[in-house]
């Protein structure tokens, strides 16, 4: 079954005087367990392409499916339930709630979704200690280096076991060293919990781990490749 | 849910110490302001009320239905005091007496004055009467048949008078004829304001009955209860005790210039409070504004990973009810705290010619009402809510996707 497929989606920015076209009849289907990049230079289209999966951004025209249930025509408020309970978000800039610790940053989810106080704790401080950050639960964003804190973002992510992640240039502000660490958690947990990934990004390094490089440019698809065949 | 959104309002509150504390002390000297003033207003104007009421003085009055537009012993009560007695005597009130009011001439040796001749019984009186018989320079009256008259002690000095020395009251008897006597002033008594003490002097019921040549009769019958704001008790047991020929009148009707008082007086403070929180509302909205609007991008990430956009209104309103909770609570102890300490009364002598033409004493007593001070907390968290919720749904409206770029 397909976890993401969008069917000749169009999505045309204006600015200034001018109409950008950022996807331009695009589709794809993305297999459940699939671990996926996205790739292309600034302004190619991945992150509306991205946004409108997550349900983030509604296209001009064509058609979004997740898990088979087509979101492109949902409200506002059945999108924000939608990602909730499927979808995990990892941002480019860390994007944490300053005001929350670490712990209370990856509860963030799980308390929204309703889920009982003890459960949340056992969840986030395993989570956390997945992604090896032990012992740094109580500290506040501000007072993490920029991998910590990417590395909270994931955990909130992947902390309620959604099916799909989408992650834009997760690795965008981290060194070599710490997006491998990333990159390398990303493959594990789509390895053992099957979880699908879709990330977009333009570091090459990223790249090699994804099993399938989806290519773009000007908001068109050009490259698909199936790097498992590689 | 709640808790969630309450811990974040609560984080966030905190989050710019310096402008929660500058508001916070905004809301709380506008509140501190609110119902301070109201005290020192509501004081005043009690007060008012309270000593014209004494100077009537009853909560409810009898009278002959012409006495009040012609106050003159033409105008008599047709009832004999024997009969008012065996009415009245065991119908339950605080204090019932029946008086000769009429209006008079008082005359010394040295000049003359108009005033109210008040003709009492001073034993029936005693609990209603605006004088405190135990400060009276010289004695009060003892009994209603007593030939001595008490007066204010600014008439005295009017009449260069003193106790001791002798007077002649002069009015008119039902005949219009010149009723008059010479009487020793025997007491001297001291009211809240020199108005009063120039405008009332007492004789004896009986010694002004056989004065006027109306013996057995008066002009007017006062009931006391035991709030002058819940006379309705008292009105309604006098209208069961009688019948249509004479008129009963509360308080507020007779002088209406003090029954409007108190009724203008509830008004002016809900407008009062609702000024000042109006100058406060700027700044709750600004500092609002301002929170939603650096928080931009935290708030499209929120959207982002699935908070419904209601929740996102829920949380910028209980953080305005949070900083005016406090600003409350902060507000309400300023003005216990500043209250409390002039309960004894604040001294304004050096203002008090100006106060006495508005009939007020030159001792202020602050009153503060538990219902005014909940109109004041119930204002400020209704028009804060009111004035939320303009940032809020702002807050809530935004598109996640536009918002989570926000710099």
């Amino acid at each position: 079954m397909s976890a993401v497929n969008c069917i000749d989606l169009c999505k045309t920015y204006r600015q200034g005087d001018q109409d950008i076209k950022a996807l331009d009849h695009v589709s794809i289907d993305i297999v459940e367990g699939g671990f996926v990049c996205l790739s292309a230079p600034s302004g190619g289209g991945k992150t509306t392409l991205l946004n409108a999966i997550g349900g983030l951004d509604i296209p001009d025209s064509g058609e979004v499916y997740i898990a088979g249930q087509r979101i492109d025509n949902l409200s506002k408020g059945e999108l924000a339930e939608l990602r909730l309970k499927q979808i995990g978000f990892v941002f480019q800039a860390y994007n944490l709630i300053p005001v929350l610790t670490a712990r209370e940053n990856v509860e963030f989810v799980m308390q929204v979704q309703g889920v009982p106080a003890r459960d949340r704790a056992d969840e986030s401080y395993a989570i956390l200690k997945e992604v090896g950050l032990e012992g740094l639960e109580d500290r506040r964003p501000a007072e993490m280096s920029g991998g910590q804190q990417q590395r909270v973002a994931v955990a909130r992510a992947i902390v309620s076991r959604p099916a799909l992640v989408l992650a834009d240039e997760p690795t965008a502000n981290l060194d070599s060293k710490t997006s491998d660490e990333l990159m390398a958690l990303f493959t594990m947990l789509n390895e053992t919990h099957q979880t699908t990934f879709i990330i977009a990004t333009h570091d090459q390094r990223v790249m090699t781990y994804a099993k399938r490089l989806i290519r773009m440019l000007d908001g068109r698809i050009v490259e698909d490749i199936d790097q498992r065949a590689a | 849910m709640i808790r969630v959104v309450t811990l974040l309002a609560w984080r966030n509150l905190w989050r710019n110490h310096r402008r929660t504390t500058i508001m916070l002390m905004a809301i709380s000297v506008g509140v501190w302001a609110m119902i301070f003033m109201t005290a020192l207003t509501r004081g005043m104007v009690d007060q008012m009320i309270t000593d014209g009421v004494k100077a009537l003085p009853g909560h409810v009055q009898m009278h002959n239905p012409n006495y009040l537009d012609d106050p003159s012993i033409t105008n008599l009560i047709p009832l004999s005091d024997e009969a008012l007695a065996e009415k009245f005597d065991n119908a339950g009130f605080k204090a019932w007496a029946s008086r000769v009011r009429v209006p008079a001439v008082i005359t010394s040796e040295r000049d003359s004055r108009g005033v109210t001749l008040l003709a009492i019984d001073p034993v029936a009186e005693r609990q209603m009467s605006f004088v405190d018989y135990d400060e009276v320079e010289g004695r009060f009256l003892e009994n209603s048949e007593d030939q001595g008259i008490v007066i204010g002690r600014k008439l005295a000095n009017t009449l260069e008078t003193e106790v001791g020395k002798r007077v002649v009251i002069m009015s008119q008897d039902p005949n219009n004829e010149i009723a008059d006597r010479g009487l020793r002033v025997v007491g001297l008594f001291t009211a809240s304001t020199g108005a009063v003490e120039e405008a009332y002097v007492f004789m004896g019921k009986k010694t002004a009955q056989k004065m006027l040549g109306v013996a057995g009769a008066t002009t007017e019958v006062a009931f006391l209860g035991d709030d002058y704001r819940d006379v309705e008790p008292v009105y309604e047991a006098v209208m069961r005790e009688i019948d249509g020929t004479v008129d009963v009148n509360r308080w507020y009707d007779v002088n209406t210039y003090l029954g409007s008082m108190m009724k203008v007086m509830d008004g002016f403070v809900l407008v009062w409070v609702v000024v000042i929180f109006l100058a406060l509302s700027f700044g709750l909205v600004n500092t609002l504004v301002m929170a939603v609007f650096e928080r931009i991008r935290e708030i499209g990430l929120m959207l982002a990973l699935g908070m419904k956009p209601s929740s996102i209104l829920g949380q910028i309103v209980i953080e305005s009810m949070l900083l005016l909770v406090i600003g409350l609570a902060i507000g309400n102890l300023l003005s216990w705290v500043t209250i409390i300490p002039l309960q004894d009364g604040i001294d304004i002598s050096f203002v008090s010619e100006g106060m006495e033409m508005m009939g007020a004493a030159s001792v202020l007593y602050p009153s503060l009402y538990l219902s005014d001070m909940i109109l004041a907390n119930v204002v400020v968290l209704l028009l804060g809510f009111l004035a939320s919720l303009s940032p809020a749904w702002r807050a809530s409206r935004y598109e996640p996707v536009e918002a989570i770029t926000k710099v």
